[in-house]
């Protein structure tokens, strides 16, 4: 369970994160709404501890554990993944060895960059030259060989294709094991732990084009430094559509 | 014709000569004899001590001969091992070949001026030995020759002079590697090298240099490549030096030849390094490439490119990237001198320490901070040669590697 507890965050010398209170409860995957620079990417970084993101108050648990002090590798250990929005290019490192970090060793790289249509870019280096679909697929692919708990997937869908939305709809579903049906070719002790529902989920999306592909259990949306509303996710993205973020707050903080 | 009198006499007049670049060493320091050493049959190398074949090994030289056409071994003053198991491909020690090949006198100190300075004359009037290298024409190896050029005895300057000649349509590989017996702590290390690439031919030659905290060095080679012609020059020298200075030249004399150089250092706190690359491109259709990585960690570098293009349609780029970690300097001097019109020129350079970003990337998959930082160190001196034969980019691949893990 991941639990946050009045977190403020101080960014490039502003106060971006004034009160951030949220549960996420094993199984369960949360839904994060809010307009540009409202600083979604931000909380993200916080909580997986990028010391740029500093907390200035407040409290980030994990399991049972605090972990706000925490370096960003023991957060990972600990089984915190995040797939970024803007990942840097790694110059000198193949993506099949970053891959193979990410899993400690331990991976058929070949298979799993087969589910995300990754296979042919294997051998180039990391994010260098790839398209903005591209690098979301990366980015999924080494979220898929860290395999941690909580996932936190910053626009995952943003920039890629028509031909490859599904895919990676329906990837971030399976590794949410939020998929309605097995996927096809899955090995079976996957499946198996898949009867108990653990994994976290907290995806930041603009669009709402992954809700086509998962059912997610709450939405929020990060206006002025605050988590303000909280409810069912495709409610929030419809209102958002129609009324736009501000008149919707208001909608939403008068009936709620 | 060898005139070894006038050679000897420019030589006596340049033994005070400083060179241009890099500290002034006092040759008067060191020894320039070693009492001569037996020569050794194949099956005598690999019984040698495996704390010196281990040494060798790591500079790229595997004296069990596996995946090579052929050995030559320096150890100090005296040819230990010279033989080559390829048709085609001939090894001979410098000195001996000297005096029973006439034509030589058309390669001997033809590319390097034997004054150019003390370390030349030197080499020239205390020459110990070296190898000659030829590949008959038209003839094709695959597997490099390997050389290795040792040093064990202490205070020592080893005087090595190399000729290696890929003739017309011929493809040649070379490994050189360069290192010490662990005992030693300090010597000098002067080494020409002349290349001769004929029309058509190929030639690679990758030289690892594994020295200790005292060594002072000075490479001092040229090459000379023909019409259509491809040379190749990889360098990796990632164990601590003191001194090292050398600004290899190639010059594309025939229309269409390519010359690529590719360096990869790392300096500990005590190195002055300062290495060059130049290519001067005199004929159109002639590329070159200079691409140079180092590393500084308290010492100093100095890591200079020079492309002069004297003809249209030529293309050049020379690439210089430096990171320093724990201090010390990396100077990045790139220059282009265009003497015509047409020519294509570029060059990028860049000094910086490692991205944060990057370190905080792969902590974000599990690596902690020391992992993050070898792992993208590793990436920063991986290089890939285009055109490098699988073999020797795995050879290259493994002098890294294998530095990278004794000492990170
Ligand atoms: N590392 C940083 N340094 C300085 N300012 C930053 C940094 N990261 C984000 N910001 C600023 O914080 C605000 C929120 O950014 P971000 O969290 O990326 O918002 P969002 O993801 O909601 O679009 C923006 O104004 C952005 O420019
Ligand atoms: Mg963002």
């Amino acid at each position: 369970m991941l639990v946050i507890e009045g977190l403020q965050v101080e960014v490039g010398g502003r106060m971006l994160l004034k009160r951030i209170d949220l549960e996420i409860k094993p199984g369960e995957t949360h839904i994060l709404f809010g307009p540009n620079g409202s600083g979604k990417t931000s909380l993200l970084m916080a909580i997986m501890g990028f010391p740029n993101y500093m907390v200035r108050g407040g409290h980030i648990y994990f399991m049972g554990r605090e972990i706000t002090g925490l370096p960003i590798h023991e957060r990972a250990r600990l089984g915190l993944g995040m797939s970024f929005q803007r990942p840097p290019t790694m110059h000198g490192l193949k993506t099949r060895q970053i891959v193979e970090l990410c899993a400690r060793g331990k991976v058929d790289a070949a298979s799993l960059a087969r589910r995300i249509n990754m296979e042919h870019l294997l051998e180039r280096e990391v994010n260098a030259g790839l398209s903005g679909g591209e690098i979301k697929r990366s980015e999924l692919l080494q979220l898929m060989a860290q395999d941690p708990d909580l996932l936190l997937f910053d626009e995952p869908e943003s920039g890629v294709d028509l031909e490859n939305i599904a895919l990676v709809g329906k990837t971030v579903a399976w590794m949410l094991q939020k998929d309605v049906e097995p996927a096809q070719g899955e090995p079976p002790p996957l499946r198996e732990s898949r009867r108990q529902r653990t994994k976290m989920g907290l995806i930041i999306t603009h669009t709402g084009h992954i809700l086509n592909y998962l059912e997610a259990d709450r939405g929020h949306v990060l206006f002025d430094g605050q988590l303000c509303c909280l409810g069912n996710p495709r409610e929030i993205l419809g209102c958002i559509g129609r009324f736009g973020y501000e008149e919707c707050l208001r909608c939403l903080t008068a009936t709620g | 014709m060898l005139d070894r009198d006038g050679l000897r006499a420019r030589a006596l007049a340049a033994l005070d000569k400083p060179a241009k670049l890099g500290a002034d060493l006092d040759l008067n320091r060191y020894e320039k004899a070693s009492p001569p050493r037996p020569m050794l049959s194949a099956s005598e190398l690999r019984s040698l001590p495996t704390a010196d074949r281990q040494r060798m090994l790591l500079a790229g030289v595997d004296l069990n001969g596996r995946d090579r056409c052929g050995t030559y071994l320096l150890v100090d003053t005296s040819v230990l091992h010279c033989s080559s198991q390829q048709e085609g491909v001939e090894v001979t020690p410098l000195t001996g070949a000297l005096e029973s090949l006439a034509w030589l006198g058309d390669y001997y100190w033809k590319l390097v001026e034997v004054d150019a300075d003390k370390y030349t004359a030197s080499a020239e009037l205390d020459l110990h030995d070296g190898f000659l290298i030829r590949a008959l024409p038209g003839s094709r190896s695959i597997h490099p020759m390997q050389a290795c050029l040792y040093l064990d005895r202490e205070g020592l300057q080893q005087n090595v002079h190399n000729i290696v000649i890929a003739e017309e349509g011929s493809e040649l590989h070379v490994i050189s590697g360069c290192t010490t017996s662990t005992r030693l702590r300090g010597g000098l290390h002067v080494g020409v090298t002349e290349f001769f690439v004929k029309k058509g031919a190929k030639l690679t030659f990758t030289m690892i240099h594994n020295w200790t905290e005292d060594m002072a060095v000075r490479p001092r080679s040229a090459a000379r490549v023909e019409e259509s012609g491809l040379f190749v020059s990889n360098y990796v020298c990632l164990k601590p030096v003191r001194s090292l200075q050398g600004y290899p030249t190639a010059c594309l004399a025939g229309p269409g030849s390519v010359a690529r150089f590719y360096s990869i250092l790392a300096g500990s706190p005590v190195s002055d390094i300062d290495l060059g690359g130049r290519v001067v491109l005199e004929e159109p259709g002639c590329r070159a490439e200079i691409v140079s990585r180092a590393i500084t960690n308290g010492g100093r570098i100095m890591a200079r490119g020079q492309l002069i293009g004297k003809a249209t349609g030529i293309k050049a780029h020379l690439e210089c990237r430096g990171l320093i970690m724990g201090g010390g300097a990396m100077l990045a001097v790139p220059e282009l001198e265009g003497h015509a019109d047409g020519v294509e020129m570029s060059h990028e350079a860049a000094v910086g320490k490692i991205a944060q970003e990057e370190i905080n990337y792969l902590m974000a998959r599990g690596l902690d901070e020391e992992e993050a930082v070898s792992t993208i160190v590793r990436g920063f001196l991986k290089v890939e040669v285009p055109g490098l034969h699988p073999l020797l980019q795995a050879e290259l691949d493994r002098a890294v590697t294998a530095t990278q893990e004794k000492s990170m």
